[in-house]
């Protein structure tokens, strides 16, 4: 286990006053906002400036830190000595154990004991008296995946609490069974798979927020889908019958004579699956053969002069 | 749980979270939840028969409002305007990945 430099996270010195380390956490939660920050990482770094402030906030905490950390360099393989948490009364932080249980190994191994017990930590602090807490995680899925119904492996990392209180990082994977008509920001609950409940209370659930991996040709808006349709001239001007291949299979769609590129088709009850399904929306766009053989220039030609059609003029109507 | 055990998800739109399921998922109080109802700063929630019903756009709001308000120490209203505006610019990214600028 590497050992972490919490004053380096933040950015302050050794000394720092506790309005310092306040001040410094805010600036890196305004720079590593998962939302609006621009920097790479912002969601991994977010969770170190929390772990660190999360220690240094806490008297306590700072106070079994540094006489810990005396004489260790940041990455330096770490072991803390027996027993060496005797004497500190850890009381809960500004983090609720389930967010604790993010934090880094190192975290785990010095304070695992909020969330136990003897920390101090009232098992009815989120409402539910005793019941676990829930789990959040990000899951990202194919959007084919929510027309056939996917199953999907996921990987969490979990806190889990030894005999004498002190919790651990374990990694458990689950097989899931996304349901069908999942859209995009939906969340997903399983119940009873968040963490284990305290004296035989129910566990609390795992909810997966679900997104979906960019699609070259479709576009999702809650159920509805939207998909460029190119079409040939003479399909849009004549009017045709023509294929669009969707995840779920290819369905025939009639294009109306006359169509023109940015026209929008809706076809009912195509989108993503569910009650109702969403509607599929066709955007036309004709595409132009190219002329580059004597055949194709020699009709383009007869086009020009038989047709005495100015798009500019047509504009203008 | 064996390796090959196939878990079943229920899809929250189907089933509404309570004020308490919401408290819990969120890691706050109900009464911080009823606080902040009471002063419109979840326009979106619904009560049906006296009970309260949460979708899961609520549980994303409330984590964000219940974060800002921590870190920030930001007081409810001006947390509650952040989240206002990162729903705005969750929306304004959707359609800009829709558009295919995203």
């Amino acid at each position: 286990m590497e050992f972490k430099d919490y004053y380096q996270t933040l950015g302050v010195g050794r000394d720092a006053t506790a309005d310092e380390i306040k001040s410094a956490f805010r600036k890196q939660a305004r720079k590593y906002h998962p939302d609006v920050s621009k920097e790479p990482d912002a969601e991994r770094r977010m969770k170190e400036v929390n772990e660190a402030y999360t220690v240094l906030s806490d008297p306590e905490k700072r106070a079994a830190y540094d006489q810990l950390g005396r004489g260790y360099r940041p990455g330096q393989e770490f072991r803390p000595p027996p027993g060496w948490d005797s004497g500190f009364e850890f009381s809960g932080s500004g983090f609720s154990p389930r967010e604790a249980a993010d934090f880094s190994d190192f975290f785990a191994e010095l304070f695992g004991r909020i969330g136990s017990a003897r920390a101090g930590f009232q098992p009815g602090e989120s409402g539910f008296a005793g019941r676990g807490g829930d789990h959040h995680a990000k899951v990202l899925l194919d959007l084919e995946d929510t027309f056939q119904g996917a199953t999907r492996q996921i990987s969490l990392r979990v806190p889990k609490a030894d005999a004498q209180g002190r919790v651990a990082l374990e990694t458990r994977t689950l097989n899931v069974k996304i349901p069908q008509g999942v859209y995009e920001g939906q969340i997903i609950r399983l119940a009873g798979q968040g963490a284990p409940g305290g004296g035989g209370a129910a566990a609390g659930d795992l909810l997966l927020e679900v997104h979906f991996k960019p699609h070259t040709r479709l576009h999702v808006q809650g159920r509805d889908l939207r998909l460029v349709l190119p079409v040939a001239p003479w399909e849009a001007a004549l009017g045709a019958v023509v294929q669009a291949d969707l995840p779920a299979g290819s369905l025939k769609v009639r294009i109306p004579a006359g169509a023109q590129s940015g026209h929008q088709l809706r076809v009912r009850g195509k989108g993503i699956p569910g009650n109702p399904a969403g509607d599929l929306m066709l955007e036309i766009q004709v595409v132009l053969p190219p002329a580059n053989t004597a055949r194709a220039r020699e009709l383009y030609e007869a086009m020009a002069k038989d047709l005495a059609f100015d798009p500019r003029q047509q504009g203008r109507a | 749980m064996r390796d090959d055990e196939i878990l079943i998800g229920s899809l929250m739109e189907d089933s509404w979270l309570t004020l308490e399921q919401l408290a819990a998922a969120c890691s706050v109080e109900t009464q911080w939840l009823l606080r902040h109802i009471e002063e419109g700063l979840f326009p979106d929630v619904q009560s049906v028969a006296g009970t309260w019903r949460f979708t899961s756009a609520s549980l994303v709001r409330a984590r964000r409002m219940r974060e800002l308000e921590r870190d920030f120490e930001a007081v409810p209203e001006l947390a509650a305007l952040v989240a206002d505006l990162l729903e705005e610019i969750d929306e304004l990214r959707i359609r800009l990945r829709q558009s295919g600028l995203g």
